[in-house]
Order: C-alpha cells, then structure tokens, then sequence
C-alpha cells in the first residue's frame, strides 16, 4: 500500500514537473523529480545489497558449522547469531561514529555516534548507509568464530564480538572508507583501493582470526606429539557447501552493493564478483586434486571463498579478465596457505585465516596490479602500505584483547568440557537430540582405534591445552 | 538352534536379504557397525590432511533358525555377499539356548 503511495507521489511530481514547463517536458524541465527517482533507487538498491550481505552470516553459519563437530554445532551458531546481534549494537553506538564521523586527524571519526546524524524527518541517508555499513563490520566481525570454533569460552567470544565492532574495525574503516560519509583517512588520501573491503572487511577478520587462535591453541587431539596432524572432520559437508553458496550469493550485495548507488557499474562489478569465485574454485579444485590425487571437497570450497575475498577489493577496477586471473591465483594461494598453517599448528579449522587474511592481502595486492586505469609503482606501494597497516593495527589489537579476556575471564574452555563439547556445556543442550553422537576422539562418524589411541596423547594435554604438542 | 551373525558390506544388505527371503528365512535384525579386520581400514584424505580409518562401517544381520537350516543359511548369506574383494565381511554360527515370543509365550523352535 506504502509503495503504492510512494509511486503514485512520484508520478504525481512527474505531471505537475511536465505542466509547469509549458507542457513541453524536457530532461531538464524534469531534473528534480529525475533526480528524486534516482535517489530512490540508490535507496533501493544499497537496502537490497544491504539485505543480501546480512544473509552472508547464515553463510558464515553454516560453512562454519559444517567444518566442524556436531557436538559444536548450537555454540556456532549462537557465536554467529549473537557477533551479529551485539556487534550491531556497538556498532550503532560507537563504531559508525569512529569510523564515519568527522575525523580531523585522517586516524578515527568523533560524530555521529548512536545514530546522532539522523534526525527525525530529517534525510533518512544515514539510515540506510549505516544499515549497509553495519551489515559489513558484522561480516568482520563472524570471520573469527570460524577459526576459533570448538574451545572457545562463549562469554570470551561475546566480549571480542563487541570490541572487534566497537573499536578494532571502525578504526582500521576510517582510515580507508571514512570519506564514504563525513570522515576522511590518511589511507584513502593516498589513494588506496579498496573497493568494497578485501583489507577492511576480510583481512582485518582474518588477521583477528590468526591472533584468536593464537592465543587459543589448538584443539585438543590436532597435533600428535609424533608430528602427525590428525585431521579433526567436519560433521556436515552438504551444510558447509550450502554456506558457500549463501555466501556466493551475498557476494552479490557485498560487491555491486558497495556502490551505494543505483547505477550502471554494478554490472562489471556483478560480472567480476562472480568469474573470480568461478576461477578461484576451479583452481582450489585442481591444486587439490594434483597435491591429493582427489579433488577435494573442503578445498573447493575455500577456493569459491578465496575468489570472492580477492575480487572484493579490485571488483570496480579491473576488467573480467582481470578478475579472473586475480581468482585464479587466490584459488591457489587458499591451498597452499591452509597447508602451510596447519604446518606450522595453528589450527584453524574452516580455513578463515587462508581465506580472508591471506587471501584478502592478495586481493587487495591485484588492485594495484590490475588497475584498469594503469598502475605504477606508486600504486602498488600503497596498496601495499595498506595491507601492512591493517596487519600491523588489527593483529597487536586483537593479541592484546584476546590476551586480556584469557587472563581475566578466561578465554579457552577446560579440556572436559571441549571433549564432552561446548553444545552441553556451555548451552546445555544438544544440535540433534534424536541422532547419536561419536565423541571418542573427536573423529565424527569414522572414530577409529587410532584416535583413541590418540586418546593418550590428549590427556597430556588436559592438564595444559593451550600448549601445542 | 542357531544363531547366524553375518557381517557384511552395507550395500550388499539387500540382496543378502532376499537371498534370505528365498530360502524361507522370514526375520532378521540388522545393525550398523564399525569394525576391521585384516585389511586394517583404509585412508581418506580431509582439507588435504591423511588420516586412518580403522573402523570401516559393516552391517550385521542376525538371524536364528533351527540347526538344520544353517548350513543352507549360510551358504545363501555367503553367496548373496561375496565381492570377492577384500571387506567382505565374516559369518559367526553360535549355539541359542532359547527363544520366547513375547506376544504369545510361546517357546523354542515355535517361537522364532
């Protein structure tokens, strides 16, 4: 009925426009109500784009829940649920004024916090840019339960949830995407390319995901004392694919949302968004199946992701081919880089570190390289000193925050209940009361003698779990 | 009477139950299982991590006749299993004491 309304309003403003200029209607006899439709249509599709990017946590959910225990599977989605829930609010009161209000100095906003710009019957533009704008620190924010799934204290990720929307991403936003609204940052003065957040968004989700499950540990049974890593499955890859997809799709707002307008280049950044996902998982698919001999699922599936992440950046700036070279190498980057953590023990059990941080810096890397204006060395350069600053702001940060929770509260839960599962524990309930759960060793339906036997490695670990065997 | 345990590959259960079927054998139970046995499991390959699988699942039909049939049972179970490849499984015979059916009372033979 609204939008009835709202039409026949506007169509009203067109005839009155057309009688004024002498019944002889002209683009520019026009120009206001031309202007008004357009403005509505930059409503329109940054809410769209807004709605799309707010599905990418029931994205989120699910690949992360997929990746991992059925004995986890309440306390994902509680994380994911509640990071979107909390951080929401701190990002009303306090993040979108840091990373969006006047900043005099190019290093945080002052104005604009809890909403203040907005006045009522005043431009509801705010409104609708912070409804974008809050969507995207949430996907910052939901990165990290990934990485730490599985140990973490429910009331220690709470805490990180606000901090990481409150302070830790808006900071790092301002320097890049302040003048977006009323800020403005030393990093987009120089020019820096981010288009709709490889660095901003995914980057600083995934180099908070390094410092999380740095602090943690791994889980317990990962890493045998022999050497061997013992792979801890996922309960459910179907539900980890059927996130991917999700996430494909809110890619579409993520992207072509980032024009907050409703405009013509949405469809290259729609086009690239898309090849690079294409190109990222195709190559996953065949770096996976030449190092494994079998094309493997997990994989693949963090090849679409790392597509996506890299694309972010350069999504408006390059052409297709581009694109798809720039997802193409990302494809091959996420596999060599899950390897290489799980190499070095930090485990991080749906890839978000390789996907987001990793893969992130790349993306961010290419927009300087396939700049479709050219590029120069000069570009590159602050691209680069983008990725370093997000690196250096975000990691000591979120260290020192998760430090912080770990000594005060309490950050990892007690090895009892990590093997009796955070569901009961922590929730005091169960993900799928009417099927039976193998909990010996952690190893899901194919539970084997072997990580029984595993089994005695892992009471050492009882008595220190954060120590990496 | 006899109790005839078969452990069988999971995909091989229903044609093993109706080479039952065909000899006359009218009930069964069957469970999933987990188990080895020479061949030690096999290896699958996760987020490009290897990793032992020593208990491969099987499925386990029980069947109790009378002790004249078992060889017949047997053979029916053994043939309608056989790959020929290894994890075919194994077949136990043990000795039954007794059978009750619940909803008569009635015993022995009768009652399976």
């Amino acid at each position: 009925m609204k939008k009835f309304i709202i039409s026949g309003f506007l169509v009203l403003i067109c005839f009155t426009g057309a009688w004024a200029a002498d019944k002889t209607p002209t683009v520019l006899s026009n120009k206001e109500a031309i202007d008004l439709v357009q403005t509505h249509a930059d409503y329109v599709w940054t809410l769209v784009a807004a709605a799309l990017v707010f599905f990418m946590q029931a994205g989120f959910a699910m690949v992360e829940t997929g990746f991992t225990r059925a004995k986890n599977a309440i306390n994902i989605m509680m994380k994911n649920m509640m990071d979107f829930a909390m951080g929401s609010l701190a990002f009303w009161a306090v993040g979108f004024g840091l990373m969006f209000g006047v900043s005099k100095t190019g290093w945080f906003g002052t104005s604009g916090f809890f909403l203040s710009d907005f006045k009522p019957g005043g431009d509801p533009w705010v409104l609708a840019f912070w409804m974008f704008q809050v969507v995207f620190a949430a996907t910052a924010a939901t990165i990290v339960s990934g990485a730490m799934a599985e140990r973490t204290k429910f009331v220690g990720y709470l805490i990180y949830s606000v901090v990481i929307s409150l302070l830790i991403y808006p900071v790092f936003g301002s320097w890049a995407w302040g003048g977006l609204y009323k800020g403005g940052g030393w990093l987009e003065h120089l020019g820096f390319i981010d288009f709709a957040g490889s660095t901003v968004v995914h980057s600083v989700g995934g180099w908070a995901s390094l410092a999380g499950t740095l602090v943690l540990g791994p889980r317990i049974g990962k890493y045998m004392k022999d050497g061997t890593i013992k792979p801890i499955l996922g309960h459910n890859i179907p539900l980890a694919a059927l996130g991917v997809f999700i996430l494909w799709l809110g890619w579409f707002g993520f992207n072509p949302g980032s024009t907050t307008a409703a405009n013509k280049d949405i469809a290259m950044i729609f086009v690239n968004t898309n090849l690079a996902a294409a190109a990222g998982a195709t190559l996953a698919m065949i770096t996976a199946w030449i190092k494994f001999g079998k094309p493997d699922a997990g994989m693949t599936l963090n090849g679409a992701l790392a597509g996506l992440v890299a694309i972010t950046s350069p999504c408006a700036t390059v052409t297709p081919m581009s694109a798809i070279i720039i997802g193409a190498i990302a494809g091959v980057i996420v596999v060599l880089a899950v390897l290489f953590f799980d190499r070095i023990r930090i485990d991080d059990p749906v890839g978000a570190i390789s996907v987001h941080g990793v893969c992130g810096a790349w993306g961010t890397l290419s927009a300087g390289i396939f700049n479709i204006g050219g590029t120069s060395l000069k570009i590159i350069g602050v691209q680069l000193l983008g990725i370093a600053a997000c690196f250096l702001w975000v990691f000591p940060t979120a260290f020192l925050l998760f430090k912080l929770i770990d000594v005060t509260i309490g950050l990892r839960v007690s090895p009892e209940e990590e093997l009796e599962g955070l569901d009961f524990t922590e929730h005091g309930g169960t993900a799928y009361p009417d099927f039976e759960i193998s909990h010996a060793g952690g190893m899901g339906s194919t539970a084997g003698f072997g990580s029984l036997m595993g089994g005695t490695a892992s009471e050492k670990m009882l008595r220190k779990p954060a120590e990496q065997t | 009477m006899n109790k005839i345990e078969a452990i069988i590959k999971p995909f091989k259960l229903d044609d093993v139950k109706d080479a039952l079927n065909k000899i006359g054998i009218n009930g069964m139970t069957v469970n999933e299982v987990k188990g080895f046995g020479r061949q030690r499991g096999h290896k699958e390959i996760y987020r490009g991590a290897e990793y032992q699988v020593d208990f491969v699942p099987k499925v386990q039909i029980d069947v109790v006749v009378d002790s004249s049939l078992v060889d017949q049972v047997v053979e029916a179970i053994s043939s309608a299993a056989n790959t020929g490849k290894i994890g075919d499984g194994k077949i136990f015979v043990l000795p039954v004491n007794e059978a009750v059916r619940i909803r008569t009372g009635e015993k022995g033979e009768h009652a399976i």
